[in-house]
């Protein structure tokens, strides 16, 4: 082998830029090659779109050499594991993903990723919180990365009206690794022709991401301390019932205020007294344990299930002043420029029932000649224009049936779910306040609208349903907290189906005495 | 028209000799054909060969110049069949699509193309989908190769040797009267580099000069008693030509090293990662140069034993680097060493895996092991590689591999296939889970999470017919899936007259939208476009009343999720005789915004008043249960804090890249979801008027919703 003359470089510079189909890595790819060709370098790009370009993980891989008159380079089309000099992800989780796949390693590799998530359809799909732990990704970075820079590229592109690549590229001229000056990269931007002021702008707020150190988050709002509106007489009572949360342990306060600000909105001061009472209840048996848990449990979940999303609060919410502008806010409407809001609304026969007086709506149930006709009446959908009058009005109208909420049948259903619910766990509460608190968070399973609903009150009863086959077990609480894990990881209940054969199948086991872990 | 434009590229076919062409591999063969004198090419689209079908199909203008035919085949079948003009008359050919589905489905053609031989140059470029980013059943081409005896070409992946290979196939396919497959890898394909042009060639013999001279030959017809003559020409002439051929104009190349006690034998296509597994040991450089000796197999069928042998005579050992099983060249090296009496050890998926992709990692690690086993010294005093392996077992690392999920692809923003899965979903939540066979193309997407229908897939455009068994009296129908694409590929023959023929009792749904939309959006007889050089917007609901079929169902807008279920349902349950079919036909959404967004953009800068849909959720209506989104899967539908301290999940969001297809609101409605969504429509350019009323109402609006806002009992 001849040696290689000593101004030959010996190796090339490796890049990989892991993004999503559709991302326009592609593009990050061409303006690299295009940099490196424009500096008298020679580039060898390659990549595998094919379906992977429809939203999948996908990557595109460069390796750029200074060249040699007469001599042609061997470029690698694959990364190999520990020779990548630069990963760009294009999303944090493809950042991950490039560490596992081992391409950042921290003898050589600068990690570029831009901090936003575009989450996969499995995190987004669970009935919970299936979201991945960024927090797990910005960690491997530290330790696999030689130098980690992060910046939400996204959020910077998107506000110089351009896309990431061109933040990204940004952020690969100010890492330095590559041996061109700023001038060469925009100069690449310029060349390419299409949207150049905004994928400049992009460029630069990528560029100065580096140095500026991330904007930490915003202060917590001052708390709520202030009864506003309604008469006299209510916002009395409303600071009379703010003047209660003394009564409670001091870490379950904010949350109480935060449910106290709920409830109020909802219905009026009296509803605030009663929440404050339920609470009350439970919170009485808090020992403590776990930063008094039960107490800020009850506190979050009674709101919640006080404050149920009936026809009146759908039809309040979609009519606030505040919400006309947070809608034009998100879709950067112009100050005067008309925009149509149209609402999709599909009441069943149920929701209407339950918007009647609870006497009628019983009746309408009863009736099949009055059902059928409702059911009819209701069969199809409604497009409401809540920017025109016609389709606000009926909506401002039904938001204002709201001080007849109590009579409603709807209320009543909720007051018995509401009152057996809280039971169950008060009776608990005082031989084991953990199962107590499991059992007021088992609430998070009743959600939604419709056959949603129907779906995630079914789970619950299954799950508040075992509590009293539990107690007693040392690890009842466990059990609980297991089986509404269980119900929230899918839509049709098939793993709680599987939580609750196991825990048929230890019933006939002796349950386990003493402390659990 | 295809999804990307190859305007400016295809401005680089017109180079002449000694400028230089820079781009993409696969464009590079399209150059190299023009330079070569091909008269014809044909081709069926699909990655990662579909950019050569889809810049020849922007350069109509330079092909007519040249005279050279350029047709976008029915299927791989019509394409290989296509080069029956090369059959008698000196003109050479080039068919290509990605292999091995498209050659699976070309064989018939292949085989007798391959038996009869050949006059003029007959050129297969193959797009070797193997290993990752492959959307195919991993198989090789080689056996095609060896079973129909056609060469089997398989260059470095360099643009210089690409196009070398394409100049050297027709010749290599003149000289033994056999087709020659050249195959390039998914990354080759893709590839970025440069090679130095020559002029391009007008086809020696023009197609119309064989048109009104036609010449037959029945000895090269496949019927006995010339077939048994083939099959011997085959053998006795056309192999040993070839193989002279392949050593006279040294097609293989050897690289010379000092360590001439050990040897690697590759495939062309593994020559950049095996340099690059070498160098990470020292053992190579970035140059070229190299320590072992290389013999480079550009040809990997036939093989040429005696070079072979040569190569390997007095080294005690050498390794073959063969990507994908079996190994059909590494017994055949143990074959032509031993009748050779060369006692040469022979490595290869001893060291190297089976199956699967010859990543650099992969070839670093089988280098190490033959090292290891042969040249131990060799070993010791190499470079250790650079590797992760340190770095993997750090304990954050570990962590993460639990943290990241996959994200395999899925339907697009706005794509107006997912309402039809989200109108299935909900029909199976009535009728029960049905049996569905799904078939190739974005609609398959349906079997990853959130749809997860769709029991097995057969091939293209064989989705109904894979669920032929299925037609027996029971419970429940069968269901079977096809998209246009398949449809006119071959599914309107084997899936639906097959269906109505056999009198099947199961529904078949055809999903359209207007294009050949997974291979990157190429027109199809069914394409809504205009389309200078083809005939389009020919329906498919004609296509299949035409072949018999009576129970034939159309909507012509998938996002009408209502509607759609109801005709699924009634496809399911009707009593009516004989396959029910539903043609579901909107726009691929990729191809309708890159045609739309910049006239919409154009119209709104010249003043003209346009509306832009766009969704969103009311973040406080939305109680975060997420069934929207498992009934919808849109990338731009997600999730995102609640902001609210009482609400523990996160909450549904749709951001920037909302198209405003309309599902959402279609959803929300079919399935009685919650009344979190709204559509915005924001209006550009209003008039006068326009303006005034909406100004009015936003005015009354706003002091009725600050009226109540005052009444309100708040805690602030």
């Amino acid at each position: 082998m001849d040696a290689t003359p000593p101004e030959l470089p010996d190796r090339s510079l490796n890049i990989a830029i892991l993004a999503m189909g559709g991302q326009g890595g592609g593009v990050l790819a061409d303006w690299i090659v295009d940099l490196a060709e424009r500096e008298g370098w020679q580039a060898q790009s390659t990549s595998v779109p094919g379906v992977a370009q429809r939203t999948g993980a996908t990557i595109y891989y460069v390796e750029i050499i200074r060249p040699h008159p007469g001599r042609s380079p061997v470029l690698s089309l694959l990364p190999v594991p520990g020779d990548v000099d630069v990963v760009i992800a294009a999303e944090f989780f493809e950042a991950g993903r490039a560490i596992q796949r081992g391409l950042v390693t921290p003898d050589r590799t600068t990690l570029i990723a831009s901090t936003h998530r575009a989450y996969a359809v499995l995190e987004k799909a669970k009935p919970g919180d299936g979201r991945g732990d960024s927090g797990a990704v910005a960690a491997a970075a530290r330790v696999a990365a030689r130098r980690f820079i992060a910046a939400d590229m996204q959020a910077l592109a998107e506000r110089a009206g351009s896309v990431i690549s061109a933040s990204l590229f940004g952020a690969l001229a100010a890492a330095e690794v590559l041996p061109f000056p700023r001038a060469a990269f925009e100069a690449t931007v310029r060349a390419a022709g299409v949207g150049v002021e905004a994928s400049l702008r992009a460029f630069a707020a990528g560029f100065e991401s580096i140095a500026t150190p991330p904007t930490p988050p915003p202060a917590a709002a001052a708390l709520a301390a202030q009864a506003r509106g309604g008469s006299e007489a209510e916002r009395a009572a409303l600071a009379r019932a703010l003047a209660r949360l003394d009564e409670f342990p001091a870490p379950a306060q904010p949350m109480l205020r935060h449910g106290l600000q709920r409830v109020a909105d909802y219905q009026d001061a009296a509803y605030a007294h009663e929440y404050l009472d339920r609470v009350a209840h439970l919170a009485a048996h808090d020992d403590g344990a776990d930063g008094f848990a039960l107490s800020i449990e009850a506190a979050r979940h009674v709101a919640v299930a006080m404050a149920y999303d009936d026809v009146i609060r759908v039809a309040d919410l979609k009519t606030r002043g505040a919400r006309f502008t947070r809608v034009r806010a998100e879709i950067a409407a112009q100050p005067d420029q008309p925009v149509g809001i149209t609402e999709f609304f599909h009441p069943r026969l149920e929701e209407v029932c339950a918007s009647l007086p609870a006497g009628l709506g019983r009746a309408v149930q009863r009736s099949a000649l009055l059902s059928g006709l409702i059911g009819r009446l209701f069969a199809r959908g409604r497009h409401v224009r809540t920017d025109r009058l016609t389709g606000f009005l009926p909506l401002y109208l039904i938001a204002g049936l709201k001080r007849r909420r109590r009579t409603l049948l709807r209320h009543a259903g909720e007051q018995a779910h509401l009152d057996a619910w809280l039971a169950l766990a008060a009776r608990h509460a005082a031989a084991d306040p953990r199962l107590a608190t499991e059992i007021v968070k088992c609430r998070r399973l009743v959600k939604g609208y419709g056959d949603t609903h129907a779906r995630g009150s079914s789970k619950f009863d299954r799950v508040t349903g075992a509590v009293d086959r539990l107690a007693g077990r040392a690890d009842a609480a466990d059990w609980v907290r297991r089986l509404r894990e269980a119900a929230l990881a899918d839509e049709d209940g098939r793993t709680l189906d599987g939580a609750l054969a196991t825990l048929a199948t230890l019933e006939s086991v002796p349950a386990p005495t003493g402390e659990t872990v | 028209m295809a999804e990307r434009s190859f305007a400016r590229e295809v401005q680089d076919l017109r180079l002449g000799a000694g400028q230089e062409f820079r781009g993409e591999g696969i464009l590079a063969v399209t150059k190299a054909l023009l330079q070569s004198g091909v008269g014809y090419v044909a081709g069926y689209q699909g990655a990662p060969i579909s950019h050569l079908m889809d810049v020849l199909s922007d350069a109509q203008e330079i092909l007519g110049d040249l005279g050279v035919h350029f047709e976008t085949s029915a299927s791989e079948a019509a394409a290989a069949s296509t080069l029956a003009a090369s059959v008698v008359y000196p003109i050479r050919g080039a068919v290509t699509w990605k292999s091995t589905a498209g050659t699976n489905v070309a064989c018939d053609a292949l085989s007798n193309l391959a038996s009869g031989g050949v006059t003029g140059g007959a050129l297969i470029v193959i797009g070797e989908d193997y290993g990752e980013g492959s959307s195919i059943m991993q198989e090789r081409t080689h056996a095609f190769a060896m079973k129909s005896q056609i060469w089997l070409l398989d260059p470095r992946p360099n643009l210089p040797s690409i196009v070398r290979a394409v100049e050297d196939a027709f010749e290599l396919s003149e000289a033994s009267h056999t087709p020659v497959m050249l195959e390039l890898r998914i990354r080759a394909c893709h590839v970025h580099g440069s090679f130095v042009c020559k002029d391009n060639r007008r086809p020696p013999f023009p197609l119309s000069q064989a048109l009104e001279n036609p010449r037959r030959d029945v000895s090269r017809i496949v019927l006995p008693p010339s077939s048994y003559v083939h099959e011997q020409e085959k053998v006795k002439e056309r192999w040993p030509a070839a193989v002279e051929f392949i050593r006279a104009r040294g097609m293989n190349e050897t690289f010379a090293g000092d360590v001439e006690e050990i040897g690697i034998i590759l495939q062309g296509g593994m020559y950049n990662g095996v340099m690059r597994a070498l160098s990470l040991f020292g053992l190579a450089d970035v140059w070229g140069a190299t320590r072992i000796p290389l013999h480079v197999l550009n040809v990997t069928y036939p093989l040429v034993d005696a070079d072979l042998a040569a190569f390997c005579r007095d080294k005690r050992a050498v390794l073959m680097v063969e990507e994908g099983q079996p190994d059909f060249l590494e017994q055949a090296l143990h074959a032509i060493l031993r009748k050779a009496g060369v006692n040469t050890t022979v490595c290869g998926k001893d060291v190297l895996p089976m199956g699967g992709e010859y990543t650099a990692q992969v070839l670093v690690e089988g280098i190490r092991r033959f090292l290891e086993a042969q040249a131990p010294a060799l070993l010791h005093a190499a470079r250790t590689p650079p590797g992760a392996a340190a770095v993997m077992r750090e304990p954050a690392v570990q962590a993460l591999m639990k943290a990241v999920p996959p994200r395999p692809p899925s339907f697009c923003t706005g794509c107006p296939e997912r309402p039809i899965f989200s109108a299935l979903s909900l029909v199976q939540r009535e009728l029960g889970e049905h049996h569905v066979a799904g078939d190739i193309g974005c609609h398959l997407f349906s079997i990853n999470p959130p749809f997860d229908i769709g029991a097995t897939t057969m091939g293209y455009g064989l989705g109904a017919s894979s669920a032929a068994a299925f037609q027996v009296k029971a419970k429940k129908r069968a269901l079977a899936v096809m998209g246009d694409g398949g449809f006119w590929h071959n599914g309107l023959a084997t899936g639906i007259a097959n269906a109505v023929f056999n009198k099947h009792d199961g529904a078949v749904l055809i999903v359209d939208n207007h294009y050949s939309a997974a291979t990157g959006g190429q027109d199809i007889p069914s394409s809504r476009a205009r389309n200078p050089s083809r005939s389009t917007q020919h329906p498919i609901e004609n296509a299949v009343r035409g072949v018999g079929a009576t129970w034939v169902r159309h909507i012509d807008r998938t996002y009408s999720v209502g509607r759609l279920r109801d005709m699924l349902r009634d496809a399911l349950t009707t009593k009516a005789e004989g396959p029910k079919i539903i043609v579901a036909s909107s726009e691929c959404m990729l191809n309708r915004q890159r045609r739309e967004r910049p006239a919409f953009a154009a119209a709104v800068k010249r003043g003209e008043r346009r509306v832009k849909p766009r969704f969103g959720v009311d973040e406080d209506v939305c109680t975060g249960d997420h069934a929207c989104i498992r009934l919808s899967g849109c990338p731009s539908l997600s999730v995102k804090d609640s902001g609210d301290p009482l609400k523990e999940d996160p909450v549904a969001a749709i951001d920037n890249s909302c198209v405003g297809c309309g599902n959402c609101g279609e959803v929300a409605d079919a399935a009685v979801l919650c009344p979190s969504f709204w559509r915005a429509d924001i209006v550009h350019n209003p008039g006068r008027w326009e303006r005034m009323v909406a100004r009015l109402h936003g005015r009354l609006i706003a002091a009725l919703a600050r009226r109540r806002d005052a009444k309100r009992l708040a805690l602030v």
